[in-house]
């Protein structure tokens, strides 16, 4: 088991014949994920990558009952693309796209919860569930199967978790970027959830940084609802006030959404937090009693 | 982006919002004519810069003659404003908004932002207008209210009016008060508005509405289709330090600190701060060179965390996912060399080709400190800056 993902989803790629689709579409193939076939409108017909180019998403799903799409258009047609994936019945929607307009996700958010659709991003590095499939931009080999469930704000930040688990011989079930931005697709606690019910994940590394309030409503759900062990870092203690740190998301402001307030209520929610990134592989040795290779 | 107050009233008074007659001017004399052109006797004149407090700080002013306006814009101009919202140099005037002077009986507050944990638009408004918003927040959170705007079908009348009356507005005020709210929400929609504060909105001596301040930022993600806004854009606030960053895509912001970072991914960058301060050295920058780091970059990257001269150390932090480490070596060593850099530097490559990288900085012969771990490479630098020796 896993979450989100597995070796039989049938992936499509919006933005497909682009650079960036190109570019990961390729890896994604190379790693086992189940691509199916790709979107780019004024392209239907042609074939790229061995595989079937289409005008719209609704074609494509006709044609290769895909579960899932990754999408790399550039952030002024996400929007757009975003909704004609969830109106053509894609259930999960992985978003990689940077700088997306905030007023068009909230549009999009409201339409993707009545829709049902799971929304992955924007501006993240996509959802990998190791050995079997991976969609979005992460280095594949850093990845193991195993057992540690992994949930973050940041892309570079992940993998730095992923290899320490890897290293320590843990491995990971299924790793979520959920993005930098200040209206993400889906929350901390929407990914909790899904780690909690997963018999695969037997402890769950969550990577927050400043700016808003999903990392204390996060700490909420997990002392009310998360019975698996979880390690929590927190990044921008150094962050001076009112300063937007690269995402748009991280940013404290009006002295709200501090790394201390977040390590606070993660503490008393009874997670193990770690002060240093280093320290994420042996923070989740210590609370499981695993053996750390 | 942030605007001007004078930027955002224009703004307002394009959605008929009630706006003092006012004028921005570059000059003392401009000052002085903007007030024969207002007429009255009384004017306010106000310096412009990205800051709240300008009040407290000198920056505002009731001026009662022409020439005090004259005065009070030619001691300004080309000054820096200190407040306590900027840093210790100040923010540049390079205009002043001369305005007539409106007499009023009671501060109110009205803003909007985009709630992240509701994901939709929130107003608020109390009844404590004309001061900090967040201390009333924080002290009496009782006294904001607030409504929530559905995206799909937009601000409502009845929820201006429920505003209006829980803030003890009368008659033709709810009325005024409910065009104010709606106009300030189209506003917000259709100029990606991320924050809106009219601080204070009053109640003028003869009991109409009146905008008397006015802030707007807007969400810098979607300039690219609000052309009249970007060219609002005032380079002048910017640091200049992180403007010239921007320029090259590099995400930049300076700190006190002594220990230059540069580092790939925004997150990594905020933790590579964190351990650096872990560790009890000081971070003299947050820097995210992209996930294309590409000699060009980290070269340019070098000259802007060196313009800093606090730097006594660089601790450059790669995580090579897609891009190879060897190649961000070989981009390292380029730039070291072309630039001159004196101050050791301290490399941590991990990821693709990672080891192969090493061993390219390990046989240049150059200052470069090749660590072993994340950690490793925080205790090295800072010792580094400390000036201790390897």
């Amino acid at each position: 088991m896993s979450i989100l993902i597995n070796k039989e989803t049938k992936v499509i790629c919006q933005g497909f014949t682009g650079a960036q689709g190109t570019f990961h579409s390729e890896q994604a193939i190379a790693y086992g994920t189940k691509m199916v076939g790709g979107v780019t409108p004024g392209k239907g017909g042609t074939m790229h990558l061995g595989l079937p180019v289409f005008n719209t998403v609704l074609e494509a799903v006709e044609a290769t009952a895909a579960d899932a799409s990754v999408i790399y258009v550039p952030a002024p047609f996400c929007k757009d693309s975003i909704l004609e994936a969830a109106f053509a019945g894609v259930k999960l929607i992985i978003c990689i796209t940077e700088g997306i307009p905030t007023l068009d996700m909230l549009d999009v958010k409201v339409k993707c919860d009545e829709l049902g659709v799971r929304l992955i991003g924007p501006n993240c590095p996509g959802v990998i569930t190791p050995g079997e499939c991976k969609i979005g931009i992460q280095p594949g080999f850093i990845h193991m199967p195993g057992k540690v469930g992994i949930v973050s704000r940041s892309g570079t930040l992940t993998y730095e978790a992923v290899k320490q688990t890897t290293d320590a011989g843990f491995g990971q079930s299924t790793c979520v970027g959920i993005g930098g931005d200040p209206i993400p697709g889906s929350s901390f606690i929407d990914i909790l959830k899904m780690f909690q019910a997963d018999p695969q994940t037997e402890a769950i590394v969550m990577i927050g940084e400043i700016g808003g309030s999903a990392e204390e409503e996060a700490a909420s759900f997990i002392k009310a609802h998360v019975t698996k062990p979880v390690v929590a870092y927190i990044a921008g203690v150094t962050a001076p006030e009112g300063k937007r740190m690269g995402h748009a998301g991280a940013i404290i402001s009006g002295g709200k959404g501090t790394a201390d307030e977040k390590f606070a209520a993660l503490q008393d929610a009874g997670v193990k937090t770690v002060r240093s990134l280093a320290d994420i592989g042996t923070a989740l040795a210590e609370i499981t009693g695993w053996k750390h290779k | 982006m942030n605007l001007h107050e004078y930027q955002a009233k224009q703004l307002f008074a394009e959605y008929g919002l009630p706006v003092s007659t006012g004028f921005a001017v570059e000059t003392a004399e401009a000052a002085a004519q903007a007030c024969h052109d207002i007429g009255g006797e009384r004017w306010v004149v106000k310096a412009q810069v990205h800051a709240g407090g300008r009040g407290k700080a000198g920056g505002v002013k009731l001026v009662t003659s022409p020439e005090d306006a004259h005065d009070f814009a030619a001691q300004w101009l080309g000054k820096r404003l200190v407040t306590y919202q900027t840093d210790a140099n100040g923010q540049p005037v390079s205009r002043i908004l001369v305005e007539a002077c409106t007499d009023f009986v009671k501060e109110l507050y009205l803003g909007a932002v985009v709630d992240r944990s509701s994901r939709r638009v929130v107003f608020m408004a109390s009844t404590e207008g004309g001061v900090d918003i967040e201390k009333v927040a924080n002290e009496t959170p009782e006294k904001i209210l607030r409504v929530t705007i559905d995206p799909t079908i937009g601000a409502q009348p009845f929820q201006g009016r429920y505003l209006a009356y829980k803030l003890g507005l009368q008659d033709d005020q709810v009325k005024q008060f409910t065009n104010i709210f709606l106009s300030l929400a189209t506003l917000f929609v259709e100029h990606d508005v991320a924050l809106l504060e009219v601080n204070p909105l009053v109640i003028r001596t003869d009991g109409h509405l009146h905008c008397l301040d006015a802030k707007i930022t807007i969400d810098s993600n979607a300039l690219y289709r609000q052309p009249k806004l970007r060219a609002m854009r005032d380079p002048g606030q910017d640091d200049p330090r992180e403007a010239h960053a921007a320029e090259f895509e590099l995400n930049y912001v300076a700190l006190d600190g002594d220990i230059g970072c540069m580092v790939n991914g925004a997150g990594l960058a905020m933790g590579t701060m964190d351990i650096v301060n872990h560790h009890g050295g000081k971070p003299a920058n947050f820097l995210d060179v992209g996930g294309g780091a590409t000699k060009e970059r980290v070269s340019e990257a070098f000259k802007i965390i060196l313009s800093d001269s606090n730097v006594k150390a660089v601790f450059i932090n790669i995580f090579g996912g897609i891009v190879r480490c060897d190649m961000i070596a070989e981009g390292v060593i380029g730039a070291v060399k072309e630039v001159g850099v004196k101050v050791p530097v301290v490399v941590r490559l991990e990821g693709n080709n990672a080891a192969l990288g090493s061993k390219v900085l390990a046989e240049s012969g150059l200052n470069i400190i090749a660590a072993s771990s994340l950690s490793d490479a925080a205790i090295r630098v800072v010792a580094a800056a400390r000036g201790e020796q390897e």
